[in-house]
């Protein structure tokens, strides 16, 4: 069995996003990028299920422009086999990365679709979903626990209510959740030995997608400061405030 | 044009979040009309036709819509398309699931978790975790949203009086079929719609320590909700988590008990009304947005809190 696993570049999770003067979106220049996290959980259960022999190989895509090459290298020196990469010079929409990753997955045929359930810049949560759509696909999302057997995979949601066991149809696209796995860290080693592995380069316009944007950013701008308010003393001046100023409780 | 919405049922009960899309709805303008699809959907029908600001409930009730299954339901909403302008769902986890594979359908590019309508092409969203906020513009023929709901206040319940038609249900996909449900049972109110909520961090220490946040939580009438790393550490389960990747609150009053403050819990409750938190570490980052800070140990201010509580 293949496996793809698409991986995205943000923004570092650690790092304090900062908006633009001109207010056209926030400022990406010197600011550290990592893959994200919930991408990098993807690449693990991927590797996972290699190590436990129901996968042979784990393919890690990304789309964007040559520094998304650092990203899959990545997730070559956590264990993916090979990494393709589909340059792109500008931002692209969730519906257009679900296209071009359609064309990756006809040309590579895996039988699953690892993905993080969403990306920590935008925060769409949509990737995943419009690739099962396009491809008919079965589709799980939220997912924190996963059993394949034979043509059918077993899975567990997280969602609002607790956890939901649905049973889908192979091959599915599935997005993780936090808890699925913790990721191990690329050895120095393994880090050495990902230089050498196979990164592919395709351009947008070979996979014939066209990724002009359909929504426009009006304006990007800081949420209103919440400013820190007062300490008390002890619980008994903290329920009188409750009660007689903040009329709370 | 008219305006359709994915109600959100179980067991003939709508979810609260289904009214506050109502509410995001009737800003933008137009006739509303409901998708009650799933088995059980008579009562839920008859309670979506109640709602205040509903003038048409379409109503599908066939098993295989039950749970949510987007293989089966997406293709149903795809089929009503045509006659709607805006397609719109709360940003639960049903919505989420279900709504992108509508737009993909569609080729249409949907716009997610919106917290403030413009007019009915512009709105308002929160992007990195809410650190920044993105206002948003589409021009696609079909507009496919899905609304944050603590955003925008809840329609009334009752008191409409919305025609109920039935609509035929597609073949079942066969992609995907509902096995259980592991969902926390409590007496306590939703974590998402409480007026209080009580939440708890790593400075819990365990599980068990929880049961002192409940307690207040049960003078007070409120929920009980906790940090990421209360949920990673195994204190309680997933469902209990507030933040970026778990629920967003805005009750009127949210307590945080032993929660440091990382930006991706506050995205989670920075929008509450009055925020008190309860913390040893005078440094820890949650202090920077209280609007009352306790430095104290926890074990010490809880069971006081319970007891001022009377």
């Amino acid at each position: 069995m293949k496996i793809v696993v698409p991986v995205k570049r943000v923004i570092d999770y650690n790092v304090k996003v900062r908006v633009k003067a001109d207010q056209s979106g926030v400022e990406l220049a010197n600011v550290k990028m990592a893959m994200n996290p919930f991408d990098e959980i993807a690449v693990e259960q991927a590797l996972r299920l290699r190590e436990a022999g129901t996968a042979e190989e784990v393919v890690a895509v990304s789309i964007g422009p040559s520094q998304n090459q650092e990203t899959i290298r990545t997730a070559l020196a956590m264990g993916a086999d090979r990494g393709i990469h589909i340059e792109a010079s500008h931002d692209i929409e969730p519906l257009a990365v679900a296209k071009l990753l359609k064309a990756v997955v006809e040309k590579e045929s895996p039988e699953l679709v690892l993905v993080g359930k969403q990306a920590i810049d935008d925060d769409c949560n949509q990737t995943g979903q419009m690739l099962a759509a396009l491809l008919g696909w079965a589709q799980g999302t939220f997912v924190s626990g996963i059993e394949l057997s034979g043509d059918k995979a077993k899975i567990i949601r997280e969602v609002d209510g607790g956890l939901e066991h649905l049973e889908i149809a192979m091959p599915a696209i599935v997005t993780v959740d936090l808890r699925l796995n913790e990721p191990r860290y690329a050895s120095l080693p393994n880090i050495m030995k990902a230089k050498k592995k196979p990164l592919d380069s395709i351009s947008v316009e070979e996979l014939g997608v066209d990724v002009s944007p359909r929504l426009s950013i009006v304006k990007v701008e800081e949420p209103e400061a919440r400013s820190a308010g007062i300490k008390v003393s002890d619980v008994g001046e903290l329920v009188d405030k409750l009660k007689n100023e903040a009329k709370v409780i | 044009m008219a305006i359709l919405i994915l109600c959100e049922h179980e067991d003939g009960q709508i979810a609260g979040a289904t009214l506050n899309t109502v509410a995001a709805a009737q800003q933008i303008g137009g006739d509303i009309h409901m998708l009650v699809a799933g088995d059980a959907s008579g009562d839920a029908a008859n309670a979506a036709a109640a709602i205040m600001g509903v003038d048409k409930v379409l109503v599908s009730a066939d098993a295989m819509y039950a749970h949510g299954l987007a293989e089966n339901l997406a293709p149903l909403i795809v089929k009503l398309a045509g006659d709607f302008s805006h397609l719109m769902s709360p940003a639960t986890t049903t919505g989420k699931n279900v709504m992108p594979r509508v737009a993909a359908m569609l080729d249409v590019m949907q716009i997610s978790d919106i917290i403030k309508v413009e007019n009915d092409t512009t709105f308002q969203r929160p992007i990195y975790a809410g650190n920044a906020l993105a206002t948003i513009s589409s021009s696609e023929a079909i507009k496919v949203i899905t609304v944050r709901s603590t955003a925008f206040e809840a329609v009334a319940a009752t008191g409409g009086s919305a025609a109920i038609e039935t609509i035929d249900a597609d073949a079942d996909a066969g992609l995907s079929s509902y096995v259980k449900s592991e969902l926390s049972s409590s007496e306590r109110p939703e974590l998402t719609s409480a007026p209080i909520v009580i939440s708890g961090g790593r400075g819990m220490q365990d599980g068990s320590n929880f049961a002192m946040l409940e307690k207040v939580a049960d003078k007070l009438g409120a929920a009980v909700g906790a940090s990421r790393a209360a949920v990673d550490a195994g204190f309680v389960p997933n469902d209990y988590q507030v933040g970026q990747t778990g629920k967003v609150v805005a009750p009127d009053l949210y307590v945080a008990v032993g929660i440091s403050g990382a930006i991706q819990h506050l995205a989670g409750m920075k929008d509450s009304k009055v925020i008190v938190a309860i913390n040893k570490d005078d440094e820890a980052p949650i202090f920077q947005v209280a609007d009352f800070g306790l430095v104290a140990d926890l074990f010490d201010a809880v069971p006081e809190l319970e007891k001022e509580l009377g």
